[in-house]
């Protein structure tokens, strides 16, 4: 069973294309932030292979495979068959929610065959696209309103969000994420529910999904930030893991202005009390026991939040 | 040709008869075609000769443009001089679902320029999917002292700033209906701009906002526009506050509720039946956000008369929606969330045998671990139950051909189908073959079909019984679906009055896109994205059609040749000016 740290946004699933199956080191490309790591898939419901190979082999593999031309539908439709966006052309923060993007990208150019549905849009290794990648819409998301509903859970299903589908306006998509339908009862059960699971929902501004995270599972502030980036890596957050992080059991107080000055992007989480702290103020098990939701904000609207926050560093120390 | 031989009777009677009944003076003409209310009516009125031609735009007071890029404001206000009311949309449909580039255009600023100086005395303004900012808002707030009636549906670029401005100068506002935007909620201080002295206002919603309002301000408002029949709130509006308004607009027609969920002891709990109990004219219910099952039994009273029940927004379970529809006899539209499972379809089945129109809403349409929410038995369970359904919007996991088969032997008359198998390009669930049956049953069996959304693994084979079958077809959405050009030529050539057409990641290319040039021409628009199109074979349809706008717009990073989303429109103004550099124009 995978963590969640290794599902990024889309169900980034390290499986590989059944017919192109190579052996590869899973943990060797784990740990680099490649533009291919970030490579999105999307896995067919019921297609999770039991493997979580690593799939920039399989960047490969699919070009020799396909040559840009879009799958077969029936090939697309055959278990297994997994779906890959590619993550955009160059580095950079490209990528998923980079308003900078389009949202579908074609691939290939003919379609030849008389078995070309939609099947599986392959990605090439960075240039040619697939319809399929998440596209952020810049929307003027009122502050008020939430985002997007993005619960996968832990166990994670390996689909890919789409683009506009299902096809539901952003007013009710924003609508039902900001309350769970799930009625109270139930959402504290889930969160009682097997040892030590701690899920809390992480959105971020002018995303349209949310995600969940299991706070138990990291040890501290440095883990919960690069398992934040991989999920949410087209935004700069990962000023937070570029950084480095101090000894101290938390972020320094220099990269939380770093962060607030430097990135475009802040996070925050929601405590006991319902008030919004910069996330780092407290150590890291204060912090599991308090955070009852996080947000990644823009640094713009944190601004209300830092001077409490450097106060609050300050009284500590 | 009519035209022809009234012309004849016309010229006979110039030369020799006295009053023949073709030679109405204009006044009565105008009288008599004033009562027109269609568009379509008018249109063909106006076709007659150029007499009726005359006559009808000078009578006309409303003007529906379906594509604000189809026709220029200078052909508008130059055949229309009388202009009370104008309809505006812009965008094509998928930008709902944010296929569209920002900035794509559809604004209406230019538009309101030219109303200003040409119809001084317009009065309604509804808009759907168009840009609006806040200055445009101030600008029509200012220029048209008798203006009544805005409605803005899935619009985007405007703040709550902008509302301020029409509360400030719109002394005869009658209608502010603010539904489904993209708005920039800065805060609820717009609703205290409404003046003291303003009693006008009958329609009410700003269910949108997410912000609180000041509640003040919109109780007073409320206790002195003694007309108001529509009131929809936004979330922020508590149930306590909920009564208090209540108490005060007792005719209300149409409630949207806040928030449904709040500790209420019981004298509070009571006081909120009552008030709701009082509304007798009450006909459509929505809002219910956050509804919670204990408080729901305080719209028992209330509900007698509905008959439109929106349910979208509170997540029901089946019992609790079994509990409430018993009552509800007189329902014809009810929207709920697919929370109400199969077993609450169910219950629609058996209560509400007058329903014409169901729509199914997911809870949670991104997560694939959720085992519930509906399935085909749902949708033949109401098929059972209520015949008279002919619109259905149904959102679900799984159908099968079998089901669907069923459900349209129940209920022939569909208008509107609209089925949404959430997974792409899912089978059938039982055979797990391909969907084509289900809609080739749709299409046969309902001969009376307007709109069909397909979804579900589907062949080409959909695509030929479309084309063969649905003879009124008018709008057809396709997704992740077909085999080759083929399908999307069988519909190009068949589907005689289909006006627009959308469609999304198919392998349709440029021999299907082609097929349909003569088509295109009586067709609104056509949508293609994510398919197999090319730069070059968007070229071909433009120069063989120079009267069609062809606009593509591609992907960073995609190949030079594909035309990664393609939107082609007829046009009597030619080609638009105002595209962003995103968008090529052909």
């Amino acid at each position: 069973m995978s963590k969640p740290i290794e599902h990024d946004y889309i169900g980034l699933s390290e499986q590989p294309f059944p017919s192109m199956e190579k052996s590869s080191d899973a943990n060797d490309k784990k740990n680099g932030l490649r533009l291919k790591d970030t490579e999105l898939r999307l896995g067919l419901p019921g297609s999770n292979s039991p493997e979580r190979e690593v799939h920039d082999q399989n960047v490969l593999s699919l070009k020799s495979f396909v040559s840009g031309a879009k799958r077969g539908f029936a090939d697309a439709l055959d278990g297994g068959v997994k779906w890959v966006f590619s993550r955009g052309s160059g580095g950079g923060s490209e990528g998923l929610f980079s308003p900078r993007r389009g949202g579908n990208n074609n691939g290939g150019n003919d379609l030849s065959g008389p078995d070309s549905g939609l099947g599986g849009p392959v990605s090439k290794d960075g240039d040619a696209q697939n319809p399929l990648v998440v596209q952020e819409k810049k929307c003027q998301v009122a502050s008020g309103s939430s985002h997007g509903n993005g619960n996968t859970s832990a166990t994670a299903s390996n689909r890919a969000q789409v683009v506009g589908w299902p096809p539901i306006r952003s007013f009710r998509k924003n609508t039902m994420a900001s309350h769970p339908t799930k009625n109270d009862d139930d959402y504290n059960a889930e969160a009682k529910l097997g040892s030590g699971c701690l899920y809390v929902k992480v959105s971020m501004d002018g995303a349209p999904y949310l995600r969940k995270v299991d706070l138990k599972i990291y040890g501290s502030y440095k883990e919960l930030s690069t398992a934040l980036e991989k999920m949410f890596s087209c935004f700069t957050i990962g000023q937070c893991g570029s950084h480095g992080v101090s000894s101290r059991d938390g972020l320094s107080e220099s990269l939380l202005i770093d962060l607030l000055h430097g990135s475009e992007y802040v996070l925050t989480y929601e405590d006991k009390d319902g008030d919004w702290m910069l996330v780092g103020d407290v150590p890291w098990v204060m912090f599991t026991n308090s955070c009852k939701r996080l947000r990644i904000m823009k640094s713009t609207e944190a601004i209300g939040l830092a001077p409490r926050a450097m106060e609050k560093c300050k009284n500590r120390t | 040709m009519e035209s022809f031989e009234l012309k004849r009777s016309k010229d006979s009677v110039n030369s020799d008869q006295s009053a023949h009944w073709s030679s109405f003076p204009d006044e009565v003409l105008e009288r008599v075609l004033s009562r027109l209310k269609s568009h379509r009516d008018r249109s063909s009125a106006s076709l007659v000769c150029k007499d009726w031609y005359h006559a009808e735009r000078w009578s006309r007071t409303n003007v529906f443009i379906g594509n604000c890029y189809s026709v220029s404001q200078e052909i508008v206000v130059r055949r229309f001089s009388r202009i009370r009311s104008v309809t505006l949309k812009g965008k094509p449909r998928f930008s709902d679902f944010n296929l569209v580039p920002e900035n794509w255009g559809a604004n209406i600023h230019a538009w309101l320029v030219v109303f200003a100086a040409k119809y001084p005395f317009l009065e309604e303004l509804r808009l759907k999917r168009m840009a609006i900012n806040d200055q445009s808002l101030e600008f029509l707030a200012v220029s048209f002292p008798n203006f009544k009636a805005l409605s803005l549906l899935s619009c985007d670029g405007f703040s709550t700033n902008g509302l301020a401005a029409i509360a400030t100068h719109c002394k005869n506002l009658t209608e502010l209906d603010i539904q489904e935007n993209d708005i920039d909620d800065i805060g609820g201080s717009w609703l205290s701009c409404f003046p003291e002295s303003f009693t006008s206002l009958e329609v009410l919603n700003f269910a949108n906002l997410t912000s609180d309002i000041n509640f003040d301000a919109l109780e007073k408002l409320v206790g002195r526009c003694k007309s108001m029949r529509v009131l929809k709130l936004n979330r922020s509006v508590s149930l306590e506050q909920l009564q208090r308004l209540l108490v005060n607009a007792p005719r209300l027609a149409e409630l949207g509720t806040g928030s449904f969920s709040q500790e209420l002891i019981v004298r509070e709990y009571e006081e909120l039946e009552s008030a709701l109990s009082n509304c007798k004219n009450m006909h459509t219910l929505s809002g219910l956000w956050d509804a919670k099952g204990i408080y729901l039994p305080a719209l028992y009273p209330a509900c007698t008369h509905l008959t439109f029940l929106n349910l979208s927004y509170a997540a029901l379970q089946s019992l609790e929606l079994a509990k409430l529809l018993p009552h509800r006899r007189r329902l014809k539209h009810l929207w709920v969330l697919d929370t109400v499972e199969d077993k609450g379809l169910e219950a629609v089945g058996l209560n509400c045998p007058l329903l014409e129109e169901l729509r199914v809403f997911p809870a949670d349409p991104f997560d694939d671990e959720i085992v519930h929410g509906v399935t085909d038995a749902g949708f033949v369970a109401v098929s059972f139950g209520c015949p008279r359904l002919h619109y259905v919007l149904y959102f679900c996991r799984q159908m099968t051909n079998a089901a669907v088969a069923t459900i349209v032997q129940n209920c022939p008359d569909f208008t509107h189908f609209r089925l949404c198998i959430m997974n792409p390009g899912q089978p059938d669930h039982l055979t797990n073959e391909p969907m084509d049956e289900a809609f080739g049953a749709v299409v046969k069996t309902c001969t009376k079909l307007q709109r069909l959304s397909v979804s579900g693994r589907l062949t080409d084979r959909t695509f030929e019984y479309i084309g063969r079958y649905a003879k009124n077809l008018e709008t057809l959405s396709v997704a992740f679906a077909g085999s080759s050009d083929w399908g999307m030529q069988c519909v190009l050539g068949g589907c005689p009055k289909l006006r627009k057409l959308e469609i999304r990641d198919c392998p349709f290319g440029n021999a299907a896109l082609l097929s349909g040039l003569e088509k295109y021409e009586s067709m609104r628009s056509l949508w293609m994205s994510a398919c197999n199109v090319t730069m070059n074979g968007c070229r071909l349809l433009a120069r063989e059609m120079p009267r069609l706008n062809i606009e593509v717009m591609k992907e960073d990073g995609s190949d030079d040749s594909q035309a990664d989303k393609v939107y082609v429109y007829r046009s009597i103004a030619g080609p638009r000016r105002d595209a962003p550099r995103s968008v090529l124009t052909l």
